[in-house]
Order: C-alpha cells, then sequence, then structure tokens
C-alpha cells in the first residue's frame, strides 16, 4: 500500500489535492469491503436459539470514514517528500561483516556464560537453546540458499530424517548420541542428494515448489509409516543424552554414576537443561567453522558463482551437478544433526514437529539476515524466537505483532539485516599494499 | 607451416525448421587470431555454442587440439570443454556480479583448485599443499589483472565495474582458465575507440607472446581488419567467404551481404573506408 501511496503521491507537488483525495477514496473502499463482513454482520441466538443476522452498518461507516482520513492525512504528509530509499548494505552492515570475527567472539563469549549470568534461568537457557538450534539451521540452510542460491522450502524434511534417525536408532540398536550423530547426519545428506537429483534442472520458483512437496512427502511418510515411526503417535521415551556416560538422573542405576554424584554437587534438573545448551552450542559452533571455512574453499566460491550465473559456471568447467548436489547434501547434513539433537532434548518427536511452518521459519531467519551472512543468521535467528517470547503479553495479538515487525524490518532491509559481503580472498592493491594476502576478510 | 587447433567439418544446426548453421568447415590455426563476421542473425554465436557444448549439433565433425591431444568437441558436455583448453566470452557479459573481482578469477581456476583442495578435505585441514595452490592461483589473477588493467580493482564488487572494464574482466577470467584457444562473442560491444585499441593490442599480445590463439565473433570492422589473420564470413549460416583479411575486403559476396546490391548509402563509416582502403590497394 504504501508503495502505491508514494506513487500517486510523488507527481503532485504543489496544486491541488484530487490525487490524495482519490488514493483515500479507493482505501476506503478497501476498508468498506473489508469492513462489511467483518465488523458489519454479527450472528447472534435469537429467543428461539436459532441464530439470526444482526447488522452494525454504523461501525463500518465510522471505520471507512476513519480510513479515508487517515490516508488522506497520511498522503498528505508525504507530499511532496522524496520516497524513502532502502538502504542498500548500509554502513552498520559494512561495519559489523567486516568485523565480524571480533562480533562473533563477543557473541560466543556471551553464548558460554550465559547459563552463569545473574538473570539466567530454566525459561532463558530454554530459550536460548531454542534459539541456538535455530542458527544452526539456519547455517545450514545458508549453505544452500544463502550461498548456492537454491531456494529450499523443504528444509525441514531433513531435520527430520536427522531427528528420527536419531530416535530409531537408539530405539532399535540402543546407540548413543554421539553414534546417532553421524548416522543421522549421513541419512540426512542421503536425502539431501535424493532431493537434489530430481531438482538439477530447475530453478528460482519452481525449484521451491519441488522442494516444498518433497518436505511434505517426507512429513506424510513418517505420518504413515506407522510399523516403523509410529505413525501420528511419533516415538516417546528418546533415551536423553548423558554426560559422557554418566547421566542426569536423581537416582542412576546400579553401579553407574550420575552427573551430579561425579561432581559432588546437589541434585538440579537445570544441570541437563545446561549441558543440553552448551551441546547445542557445541554443534552450532562446529557448523559454523566448518560453513566459514568452506566458504573460502573452492567448492564454496563455485557455489556462489552458480548463484550469480550458471551458464558462466559450465564455460569455466564447473560441473553444475556435482557442485549443486554437495550443497544440497552438505546443507542438509547440519539439519540432520539438528534434528538429532532436537530429538533427544525433546525425548519424544512426532511429525507435527516438522510441519512446512517449520521450514518457513527457518528460510525466513536465512533471508532476514541477509543472504550468506553468518552473523545475520544470529541476529535474524534470534529476533524470530525472541519476538513472540517478547511479546507474550499480547496474547491474541501476539502473531499480529510478530508479522508487523517482520514486515517492517523487510522494509528497513529490503535485503536482510546484514547484507554486506565480505570477499574470500583479497588482493589489496586498491590502497597500494604489494603484500599478498591470500586469506583474510570476514565471513 | 601453420598447425591447427580447431578444425570445424560439415557442422550444421537445426533449430526445428530453421537452420540456423549450414554446412560450415572452416580450420583455425593456433598462430593466428581468427575472426568470424556476418550480419546479425548470421548463426556466428550459435558456432561458439557448438564449440562450447552449450549446444548438440545436428551434424558435424568439432576437432579441437586441446591440451590432452585432438578432441570431438560435439561430444563434450559443456562443463567438460574448458578443461582441455576452450575458454569463452558472451555477448551480454557474464560475470559473478555479487563477488569481487579477484573471486571471479579465482572461480575460473575451479578444476585445479578442486584437485589441489584434495575434493574439500584438504582444504578443510588447512593443508598446505592447498595454500600453496591457491597461492599461486591469486598470483595468476594477478598476471592477468595486470595484463588487463584491472589491478586496482581487485578487490571491488564485478557488478560495480564500468562496462567496458565488465568486458575486460570477462576477458581475464576466461584467461585464467588457461586456454589454448579463446574464444570471444562481441568483446568490442560497447567499447569507446580507446577501450577497443588496447582491446586490438591484448589480443596481438596473446597471439605473440603467451601462444594463446584467439577466435572472435565482432561486428567492428576496423577492428578485425586491423588483428584478424584470416576471417570467415557467414550469411544465413552458410560460409560465403574464408581468407585473410585482404581477400575478404574484395569479396564480392562478402560487400553484398553486408551492403545489399543497391543500398550504398547505408554503408557503415567504417565499412566505407576499409572497402576504399581495399580498393585503393
Amino acid at each position: 500500500m504504501t508503495t502505491a501511496l508514494r506513487a500517486s503521491a510523488a507527481p503532485s507537488t504543489a496544486s491541488g489535492i484530487g490525487p490524495q483525495l482519490k488514493d483515500a477514496g479507493l482505501a476506503a473502499l478497501v476498508a468498506a469491503v473489508l469492513l462489511a463482513p467483518i465488523l458489519g454482520m454479527e450472528t447472534t441466538p435469537g429467543p428461539d436459539g436459532r441464530l439470526t443476522l444482526a447488522f452494525h452498518f454504523d461501525l463500518v461507516a465510522i471505520g471507512v470514514v476513519l480510513v479515508f482520513l487517515g490516508r488522506l492525512a497520511l498522503a498528505l504528509f508525504l507530499r511532496g517528500r522524496p520516497p524513502v530509499r532502502a538502504r542498500e548494505g548500509g554502513a552498520v552492515s559494512a561495519f559489523v561483516s567486516r568485523n565480524a570475527a571480533w562480533f562473533g567472539l563477543a557473541g560466543l563469549a556471551f553464548a558460554i556464560a550465559l547459563p552463569l549470568l545473574p538473570f539466567s534461568s530454566r525459561y532463558v537457557i530454554d530459550v536460548a537453546t531454542t534459539v541456538v538450534i535455530y542458527v544452526m539451521l539456519g547455517w545450514g540452510l545458508n549453505i544452500v540458499v544463502g550461498l548456492a542460491g537454491l531456494l529450499d522450502l523443504g528444509y525441514v524434511a531433513f531435520y527430520a530424517v536427522g531427528a528420527y534417525s536419531y530416535a530409531l536408532f537408539a530405539q532399535w540398536f540402543g546407540f548413543g548420541f554421539w553414534m546417532c550423530l553421524p548416522i543421522a547426519g549421513l541419512l540426512a545428506a542421503t536425502a539431501g542428494v535424493l532431493l537434489g537429483f530430481p531438482v538439477l534442472r530447475l530453478r528460482g520458483d519452481y525449484l521451491a515448489i519441488v522442494t516444498l512437496g518433497f518436505g511434505e512427502i517426507i512429513r506424510l511418510v513418517l505420518v504413515n509409516w506407522y510399523e516403523v515411526t509410529g505413525g501420528p503417535n511419533g516415538i516417546a521415551d528418546i533415551p536423553r543424552p548423558s554426560f559422557f556416560g554418566f547421566p542426569f538422573t536423581r537416582n542412576p542405576a546400579e553401579g553407574e554414576t550420575a552427573f551430579h554424584q561425579l561432581f559432588g554437587l546437589e541434585f538440579s534438573t537445570l544441570h541437563r537443561v545446561i549441558f543440553l545448551y552448551y551441546l547445542a552450542l557445541a554443534l552450532a559452533l562446529v557448523t559454523n567453522l566448518f560453513v566459514l571455512r568452506i566458504r573460502k574453499l573452492p567448492i564454496g566460491r563455485a557455489w556462489e558463482a552458480l548463484r550469480e550465473d550458471e551458464i558462466a559456471c559450465k564455460a569455466l568447467g564447473i560441473n553444475p551437478t556435482n557442485t549443486k548436489l554437495t550443497a544440497f547434501a552438505l546443507g542438509a547434513m547440519f539439519g540432520g544433526f539438528a534434528g538429532s539433537f532436537f530429538a533427544t532434548r525433546q525425548g519424544f518427536i512426532s511429525p507435527e514437529s516438522f510441519t512446512f511452518i517449520e521450514s518457513a521459519i527457518i528460510l525466513a531467519i536465512v533471508v532476514l539476515g541477509g543472504m550468506g551472512s553468518q552473523i545475520g543468521v544470529v541476529l535474524a535467528a534470534t529476533v524470530i524466537v525472541l519476538l513472540p517470547e517478547l511479546s507474550r503479553e499480547l496474547e491474541t495479538y501476539r502473531m499480529l505483532f510478530f508479522g508487523a515487525a517482520m514486515v517492517l524490518i523487510m522494509i528497513w532491509r529490503p535485503r536482510g539485516l546484514l547484507a554486506h559481503r565480505e570477499p574470500t580472498l583479497r588482493l589489496g592493491t586498491a590502497t597500494g599494499a604489494t603484500s599478498l594476502s591470500a586469506r583474510g576478510g570476514g565471513p | 607451416m601453420k598447425t591447427p587447433i580447431l578444425e570445424i567439418q560439415h557442422l550444421t544446426m537445426r533449430f526445428g525448421g530453421l537452420v540456423a548453421v549450414d554446412d560450415l568447415s572452416f580450420t583455425a590455426y593456433r598462430e593466428d587470431v581468427t575472426a568470424i563476421i556476418g550480419p546479425n542473425g548470421a548463426g556466428k554465436t550459435t558456432v561458439f555454442n557448438c564449440l562450447t557444448g552449450f549446444y548438440r549439433p545436428t551434424a558435424g565433425q568439432l576437432t579441437f587440439h586441446g591440451h590432452e591431444g585432438p578432441v570431438l568437441l560435439e561430444r563434450l558436455d559443456g562443463f567438460r570443454v574448458p578443461r582441455h583448453g576452450l575458454a569463452r566470452t558472451f555477448q551480454n557479459i557474464r560475470l559473478f556480479g555479487g563477488m569481487s573481482v579477484l573471486e571471479n578469477l579465482v572461480v575460473a581456476q575451479h578444476n585445479h583448485l578442486m584437485r589441489a583442495s584434495g575434493f574439500t578435505l584438504l582444504g578443510l585441514v588447512g593443508a598446505a599443499s592447498y595454500r600453496r595452490a591457491e597461492a599461486e592461483a591469486v598470483e595468476r589473477a594477478r598476471f592477468w589483472l595486470e595484463r588487463t588493467g584491472l589491478l586496482a580493482r581487485a578487490d571491488q564488487l564485478a557488478s560495480s565495474l564500468p562496462y567496458g572494464e565488465q568486458r575486460k574482466l570477462e576477458i581475464a577470467r576466461a584467461l585464467c582458465a588457461g586456454p589454448k584457444l579463446l574464444c570471444l562473442d562481441e568483446p568490442a560491444a560497447g567499447l569507446n575507440p580507446r577501450e577497443t585499441a588496447e582491446l586490438g593490442e591484448l589480443l596481438l599480445e596473446l597471439r605473440d607472446r603467451h601462444a594463446i590463439a584467439v577466435l572472435l565473433i565482432e561486428h567492428d570492422m576496423s577492428l578485425v581488419m586491423r588483428i584478424a589473420d584470416h576471417i570467415v564470413v557467414l550469411d544465413y549460416g552458410r560460409k560465403i567467404a574464408d581468407g585473410p583479411p585482404e581477400r575478404i575486403k574484395r569479396d564480392p559476396a562478402v560487400i553484398k551481404a553486408y551492403l545489399g546490391e543497391t543500398e550504398e548509402e547505408e554503408l557503415p563509416p567504417e565499412v566505407a573506408a576499409d572497402l576504399a582502403a581495399a580498393g585503393g590497394g
């Protein structure tokens, strides 16, 4: 609506308020159409118990007049002002990207210290763990969407594959978490390649639709393959992680030593929560280091080149098939790791945890953070997880607030919170330096 | 005695009923700058796309004498052509716009670096052999940046360069792929006269100093006549002339294709000048 407003407000600089009136009239018309059924009609049970329709056209009229006046005032206010231009990158985001290492270290120090800080509680650590999982998922999806430029709407499928791999291997074979983790990563990567093959030739919207379908297929398989996955009932009693063999239980089994006994602490359920938090943090760190590293390797640059121009890639001898498949596989692998962690944290999984909305949230984190930016993902994951938490007091209007905040952020920063990209290699010739600085630059 | 680098025999490319290239045969030599000229829609870019594996020719044989001996280009997938030593640029520039100039040039050395990084595994652990290979790749990029006058731009975004420099960057990128034959699709399009002159110098330098053969499609006749050793003229997908520039200038079929038979007033000035020179000499 704002763009239409600017378009109509821009040409008329001095004479008359005709365009503004017309614009306000249109807005009032839209309001009338919307308000008539919402405010104008009410079903009330009549005296004989049957529903009757009550009309409140006075309310509709008030609403329409308010919209007309408000829109007119806004249009008059904006008249003659230059349209707000979207900032590209921006100095702040360039500064953050250039000093990514410092911001990253500061963030990491905060993350490590979090459970020890005075305000930290079970709730804070739980929310922080959720943020870290989403950061990890965002970093994983960043390989596929941010670097390779392949729009993937079914990322949650790999999350599900990872979670179910852990749950099933633990249930059937009694494998521990650390044993299941690589298996889950491997299976998720295999799923990534399976998805990759049929979509090699697709791009953009078409790719998005197929990946969306893939996500649904995995979910439907989980719902319907009752004998293995337990169907909609899910899998319960997934083994909780132990501290390198020392379980977090009050009364350990005969011959076992529990975590609190090992360190001579008073038993507290908080220990496990804190341990899970650090476990998630460690997994996320591994993901981050891997992605930072691989971005500067030939395969990482090939992903980005593929995002920029596939035909030019072919003309330079880059095999697009292998390059895309590795992006899908590695992205999926980290989704699988995160899924494993999710399963052990929850202790119970069901297909309901892996719906499309999860994919959408992870994708929103990547887009909101600024495609390809590692720190951006952290910021975006924090915003997306914390906003609904902080606005709990708004109750019914919580998601409305959340949506409005998303829209505002995308207007303010259309290319994401941190859209600046530092090159993976620098020659340093522009400043007159002659020394070869082949490595350097932030993420 | 010249050595052939590319032998095109009876190349035909049909799109449905349209014959874009019709029974084209010619040979490009290692010591030559070879130019393909012809009016718009004559099938020049189609020839390039057949050479570089983007199209599979309807008929014909394309023998390229590459790094690993003779190879039949028509049997290769597009992405396998460059490793034999054939690199190309595009009529509408295709850079990796969101990446820096230097990164563009390093991506061009992908296959070599990929092997050096042990298909990513050695690179992940930061092996010295990979670091050395990467430094060499940067050196090679620096060399071609220097040759094309883009050294000061190395760390800028490719999309932020002015048009003429983007053209140069695309050529530098193709050169970083280590070609024996460089195929350029209208490299002078959109360049100003000074930039065109520099381009001509660069192409001659490639031929003389770096032993890189050049095959170019170009509409700028003054450039073609100045630097080409061998010209192939296409019209409606057929070869109508083939030979050194002096002969092409006087060829009646070429003059007819370019000028039509009666409309002499529409003659482009540089063609007119060349024709006058040819007539005089």
